[in-house]
């Protein structure tokens, strides 16, 4: 049932400094409702009005969820959910 | 105080003057926790312009699994400005993730002489602070003399 989230450097403050998660759930959007659970302040960071905030990355294996189906891309046993805070800048 | 070798630096900047008039970027990773940047990887500018630069996500993720793989962590994240000061704009700011990281900015305009400039971005905070560039053999003396 386990999923592993893999925690960005700077989010460690909010999961004890933990680099990895191991959570359960169907969609991204579970994984970031239980994330939130365990390690209340989390979800703040990531979403926005109920979106993937424009400057982070959410992948489901290799892949960017923007070029999946988002918060309701599916997520599967042994599956890895990587959160990046996109490069960016002007 | 970032601590770099000069054929770092000059590979940042011929990166910069080629891509001009697009912003540049990339990052120098290091091992974690060393301060010592080394392995230099250019990155894709999906943005593709003269006022903003971003990462291309794909990329991004190759390149960060592979620090995480190698024990090393982005010591340096560059980037270039093509019409402004090598200082950090309110984007660059707003979206700094990496508070261990050294900001370095190159300006690739004609008018802006100091064109290369290093930054600490925590919690929102710009802090600008000296390059020492310095050869390969003499940058591990001189940290280690900055740890006494
Ligand atoms: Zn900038």
């Amino acid at each position: 049932m386990a999923i592993t989230v893999n925690i960005p450097t700077i989010l460690r403050p909010l999961t004890d400094n933990q680099r990895r998660v191991e959570l359960s759930g169907a969609t991204v959007q579970d994984i970031i409702e239980n994330l939130e659970q365990q390690h209340t302040g989390i979800k703040e960071k990531l979403l926005a009005d109920g979106q993937v905030h424009q400057f982070i990355n959410i992948y489901v294996n290799d892949d960017d969820i923007r070029f999946s189906d988002g918060l309701a891309t599916a997520v599967k046993e042994g599956d890895s959910v990587t959160i990046l805070p996109s490069v960016a800048g002007g | 105080m970032l601590i770099i070798t000069p054929r770092l630096i000059e590979v940042m900047i011929a990166q910069a003057r080629k891509e001009h008039p697009y912003e540049t970027c990339g990052i120098i990773a290091g091992v974690e926790g060393s301060n010592k940047p080394k392995r230099l990887i250019p990155m894709q500018n999906v943005a593709q312009s003269r006022t903003f630069f971003q990462f291309d996500s794909k990329q991004q993720l190759q390149v960060w699994r592979e620090m995480t793989a190698r024990g090393e962590e982005p010591i340096v994240i560059y980037h270039s400005h093509t019409d402004s000061a090598a200082y950090p704009s309110r984007e660059d700011v707003l979206y700094a993730s990496e508070p261990q990281a050294h900001y370095l900015i190159i300006s690739t305009t004609n008018t802006h002489s100091d064109s290369v400039r290093s930054f600490r971005i925590v919690n929102g905070t710009v802090t600008e602070e000296r390059i020492k560039q310095v050869a390969e053999q003499e940058a591990a003396l001189t940290m280690r003399l900055e740890m006494v």
